[in-house]
């Protein structure tokens, strides 16, 4: 599944459930079908219009990564 | 829709209080209120709260008659109403509508929130709860996390910058600075804004609203029974409430706050009034980027036109037109159930004329733009001089 990024966050302040995580880079894909979906950046940080592929699924929360 | 009146407005200050509960805080504002319009409890017909969270925050519930009876109120209808940070916007409107319809004479509309007993990151996963919770809150979204991604976008489409958004906060501290009710009165320098401590990309510290302690109230009544109550009436001149989806992948543009527009649209029509008849504003500045966008979407701006205007001084104190005199959810302070009837209550206190070193010169029309979660709830009020 790929896609393009909509738009960016990093968050440093998270809920406390995320706090092990942080910072980490949230993100608004448009995937190729036209529609949207929020999720989360491994590796490379990405900025708007960039293309990301869906990396993996963990729980329910899809973990896109920057395609070069 | 017969005309309707604020009779009477109260307020506690905002801020952190260890030591006051919920209850103490709805019940001294309303109390305020009903002195303010000379109102028996007796007089009152229906009891609307606002409240968003209490039942997380402090773990009551059934919280509208628990703070309805204390006021000595009971034997009328008495309901919460929730609409995130829209909640006592929404109970306003609701109040207003009943008023209108001819449903009741007077209805006592509060708004309250006790937020300071929990934690920071506790409140923002509770505050969380008005996002979408199966998608973007799973995913690790907070609220200024949502309103960072709005503002990238923003900045993306229309070249708003880190100046313009410090702008909004630089303005809305240093009228806060100058509101004994205020919550954190401390004026900040543009270098200051720009060197906070990162909550969400773009987003510091000085971008996002407080988390506070704190009861707002207003007493809406039917223009035709104005006479039997004491205080100086406000006139509703209009109001709307619209709503959006909740989560933000579900909109086509995160950059237009669709409800926004179309309950200012409504609201205009109803009071016969376009944008450029509003003399001053307060509105719903959870976040810098809110605030821009909010003049998008009231018409004071064309689109992608908000980051010039607010850097540009006609929304200060001595401008053109005065946003957020109060000081804003950022200085203000944001107890998030009271805030849409806190920001009536600035209304109605600027336009008696009762504002201070704060008052604006041209007092006759004023909007307050209340605004729940990342824009699924809007309410737009204006209110004018009798």
């Amino acid at each position: 599944m790929k896609g393009t990024v909509y738009t960016e966050t990093v968050v440093w302040s998270p809920p406390e459930a995320f706090a092990k995580d942080v910072p980490y880079q949230l993100v608004i894909v448009t995937l190729e079908d036209g529609t949207r979906v929020t999720g989360r950046i491994l590796g490379d940080r990405v900025s708007i219009d960039d293309r990301v592929a869906l990396a993996e699924d963990r729980s329910g929360i899809p973990y896109f990564k920057l395609i070069l | 829709m017969r005309p309707v009146v604020v009779a009477g407005a109260g307020k506690t200050s905002f801020g952190a209080f260890a030591g006051r509960d919920l209850r103490s805080l709805a019940v001294e504002a309303a109390t305020k209120c009903l002195a303010d319009a000379q109102c028996l409890p007796s007089q009152v017909e229906a009891f609307f709260l606002g409240n968003f969270a209490g039942p997380s925050f402090v773990g009551q519930n059934h919280l509208a008659p628990y703070i309805s009876g204390a006021l000595g109120i009971t034997g009328a209808p008495s309901t919460r109403f929730e609409a995130a940070c829209a909640s006592s916007g929404a109970a306003f409107f609701q109040a207003v509508q009943c008023v209108g319809a001819g449903i009741y004479d007077a209805v006592l509309v509060c708004g309250v929130e006790k937020m300071t007993s929990q934690t920071t990151a506790r409140v923002a996963e509770i505050l969380a709860g008005a996002g979408d919770l199966a998608g973007e809150v799973k995913a690790g979204a907070t609220f200024p996390a949502l309103f960072a991604m709005i503002a990238r976008r923003h900045m993306h489409l229309y070249g708003t910058t880190r100046e313009q958004m410090a702008a909004v906060a630089v303005k809305n501290h240093a009228n806060g600075a100058r509101n004994p009710q205020a919550h954190l009165r401390k004026i900040i320098t543009m270098e200051q804004a720009l060197a906070g401590k990162p909550v969400s990309d773009p987003l510091t510290v000085y971008d996002c609203s407080l988390i506070s302690d704190g009861a707002a109230s207003v007493l809406v009544v039917a223009a035709e029974k104005a006479a039997e109550f004491g205080g100086i009436p406000v006139r509703v001149l209009g109001i709307a409430q619209t709503s959006d989806y909740v989560a933000l992948d579900q909109k086509a543009d995160i950059t237009s706050l669709e409800a926004v527009r179309s309950s200012a649209q409504q609201a205009y029509r109803m009071a016969r009034l376009t944008a450029a008849d509003i003399e001053f504003a307060e509105v719903h500045d959870c976040f810098t980027i809110a605030e821009i966008l909010a003049m998008e979407e009231l018409g004071f701006v064309e689109k992608g036109g908000g980051g010039p205007y607010v850097f540009s001084g006609e929304t200060a104190l001595g401008g053109s037109r005065p946003v957020n005199t109060s000081g804003g959810l950022q200085s203000k302070g944001h107890p998030v159930g009271a805030t849409g009837v806190a920001q009536i209550c600035d209304i109605v206190q600027q336009i008696r004329g009762d504002a201070g070193d704060r008052q604006v010169k041209r007092n006759r029309i004023g909007l307050a733009q209340n605004l729940g979660g990342s824009g699924a709830t809007s309410v737009v009020s204006i209110l004018g001089a009798m």
